[in-house]
């Protein structure tokens, strides 16, 4: 199994009484919360974290992409996988963005995600997502044509990466005279591509058609979910009449861990449950903009509606294995209870989350490489990890 | 008596249609929320005219076609719907996203109209002035939006709709987002060509619109010749519900004034 730390780069100093006046942390939480100096002091501190992480070992570092919201401050994650990239030497870098419908020209991602991979010498993981619901408010992008400027967005990314250019684009939201990307992608014929859903049945289609085979990334679900979700990966590739690996399969999930499993539920408790109820919290409007899901899953969410409005807890999240929290000793035994059941290659350990402070997210991160990741290095790793470019 | 539902295939979209009383034909071209249900206003109606009520493509119970992208289909789609159905001399009335519509299908052909209402319209553009954020408001705050009435707004938030209203409704929620998420509720081009509206036109106005403030009626007004406005005092963004008689008086008064 290959470990990646997964940051979301929350504005960690939110004032947390916010929500006496405001209903979410999003699109309408006026940026006069924001101080650009305790911002400045953050991102440096969330990107000695993840250099960290190369050196701990891990296999790779994943930035995101958010809007216009406390909950993550990486709207443009190419910046951050560009700091990373020269100060990172072995980690792969995972771009789990960019939200492709959002964009009026999908080529910038082809010439962002090919700059990197040039750089880097090969490390970079390309990540395709639609975004959440709030960025269609915050972007003003209409939700209706979500998944229909998402396909085209996509196809004309892998059109610049694997077509000798200039080549014409000819879509119904993008149409292009000359696609003709400088630079090509480092790694042919394109970077590795990864998928993050929370779990849309026709993004897992789409995703395992034979001719993507993209690895798909459950992220922040229960386990049940979880399990659920890889199994509709595995019995649509084998419609496709292909054979899904672990390789094509990677969850995404809070991760703390600490000397005993009763200091890790006390040290991560707090953090964890403002990651909840402050940074994740929104209402349904925000969340499910028209056209955004299927009305089957819009019919699904309404009924959810109360579970997602109610204050949550640490003990729900732990119980429902929303959160790998505790001992080294106990996570290994979960970690890999999960991954026989379930059988991802990827654990993506969202090792710093709503306000856990960088003390305890460096000393959480180390233990997790020292004591949990190298129990799992023979087990069902990715055949296809690329060696790191540096060791060729 | 209540509309007879019908079913009409238009354009490739089998639409569905309410029609109810006699005389001249008064085509009905609902809002945001849909034409599920014959209403009194409508039956208020059908005492002078042949009230046609058809559900917008992608709305109730009517398909949701291919083509269906934005609202210059669906003028189109009402073009071809007035030639298929032979309708002449067409009392045009059009509420919130319907009024929108209108002046969509009079820019481009008024030639079977006789007289245009335009009900709390959206469709153009009066920079300063904030519409209502339709899509961020919740279940609650668009009802306390919709009405001015207390007891409307009571009687709304009491009530609770079956599953199918509410499939019905997401689904409404949908095609609105498709016709008017972005630009937000109109047209950008729509009133450099407004002057081409030569129909006899009334802008009515619920004068407590909270959804489309009541600045919009002048600028209607000011871009369609000859046209007037009427406000509806205590009244909200949906005056043919919360005011149907007030309403159904001045659109028998002005149309009767068109013929």
């Amino acid at each position: 199994m290959k470990f990646f730390f997964f940051h979301l780069m929350p504005y960690a100093d939110l004032d947390l009484d916010y929500d006496k006046k405001y209903n979410s942390a999003w699109i309408t939480l006026p940026n006069s919360y924001f101080d650009p100096k305790k911002g400045h002091a953050l991102y440096n501190r969330y990107l000695d974290e993840l250099e960290m992480a190369d050196t701990l070992g891990f296999d790779g570092v994943c930035v995101n992409e958010h809007h216009q919201n406390a909950y993550g401050l990486m709207p443009i994650p190419g910046v951050m996988a560009g700091a990373l990239a020269r100060r990172t030497t072995n980690a792969k870098i995972a771009v789990l963005g960019r939200a492709l419908p959002l964009l009026n020209n999908p080529v910038t991602v082809a010439e962002e995600y090919a700059m990197l991979d040039v750089i880097t010498g090969g490390r970079l993981i390309a990540g395709f997502v639609r975004g959440i619901g709030a960025e269609y408010h915050s972007w003003g992008v209409n939700p209706a044509n979500s998944h229909e400027r998402f396909h085209e967005a996509h196809d004309i990314i892998i059109k610049a990466w694997t077509e000798i250019g200039p080549v014409p684009y000819e879509g119904k939201h993008y149409n292009f005279e000359y696609i003709n990307c400088w630079p090509r992608p480092y790694q042919q014929p394109h970077p590795p591509i990864w998928i993050p859903s929370q779990g849309s049945r026709e993004t897992i289609e789409w995703a395992a058609h034979a001719s993507r085979r993209y690895t798909y990334l459950q992220t922040f679900s229960p386990v049940a979910a979880l399990a659920h979700f890889m199994k509709l990966y595995s019995e649509a590739a084998d419609r496709q009449g292909w054979t899904a690996t672990p390789e094509h399969k990677g969850w995404s999930v809070p991760t703390y861990v600490a000397e005993s499993d009763g200091r890790a539920y006390a040290e991560a408790k707090p953090h964890i449950e403002n990651f909840l109820n402050k940074f994740l919290k929104m209402p349904i409007e925000m969340l499910a903009p028209p056209g955004y899901q299927s009305l089957a899953s819009v019919k699904a969410i309404r009924a959810a509606k109360e579970s997602i409005r109610k204050h949550q807890t640490i003990d729900e999240l732990i119980a429902k294995g929303m959160f790998l929290c505790g001992s080294p000793a106990s996570l290994r035994a979960k970690i890999a209870q999960y991954q026989s059941e379930i059988g991802f290659g990827y654990l993506l350990a969202n090792l710093q989350f709503g306000t856990l402070p960088h003390e305890l997210t460096r000393k959480s991160a180390t233990l997790f490489a020292q004591e949990v990741m190298p129990h799992f290095r023979d087990a069902a790793a990715p055949s296809a990890a690329r060696e790191p470019a540096h060791a060729k | 008596m209540p509309g007879r539902e019908t079913f009409e295939t238009i354009a490739g979209c089998k639409t569905r249609i309410m029609r109810g009383g006699r005389g001249a034909p008064l085509l009905f071209l609902h809002g945001g929320g849909g034409a599920s249900v014959w209403v009194p206003f409508m039956e208020k109606l059908a005492e002078k005219f042949e009230v046609i009520v058809p559900e917008h493509p992608g709305f109730g119970g009517s398909d949701s076609p291919e083509w269906l992208d934005n609202i210059g289909d669906v003028a189109y789609f009402y073009l071809d719907l007035i030639e298929q159905l032979g309708l002449k001399g067409i009392h045009l009335v059009g509420t919130s996203l319907g009024g929108w519509i209108a002046c969509e299908i009079a820019v481009r052909d008024d030639s079977a109209l006789a007289s245009i209402t335009l009900v709390d319209p959206v469709g153009i553009r009066v920079k300063g002035v904030r519409k209502a954020d339709i899509f961020l408001l919740s279940p609650e705050e668009s009802i306390q939006h919709l009405f001015h009435g207390k007891a409307l707004v009571e009687g709304a938030l009491a009530r609770v709709p079956s599953e199918a209203e509410m499939d019905i409704a997401a689904r409404n929620r949908l095609t609105m987002a498709k016709l008017s998420w972005e630009p937000r509720l109109f047209n950008p081009h729509l009133y450099k060509w407004m002057h081409r509206i030569k129909t006899p036109t009334l802008v009515v106005w619920g004068e407590n619109d909270r959804i489309v403030p009541k600045e919009y009626g002048p600028a209607f007004v000011d871009l369609i010749p000859g046209s007037k406005l009427e406000m509806i005092p205590e009244c909200g963004h949906v005056p043919h519900v919360e005011k149907p008689n007030e309403l159904a008086a001045k659109i028998i008064a002005f149309a009767g004034a068109s013929r």
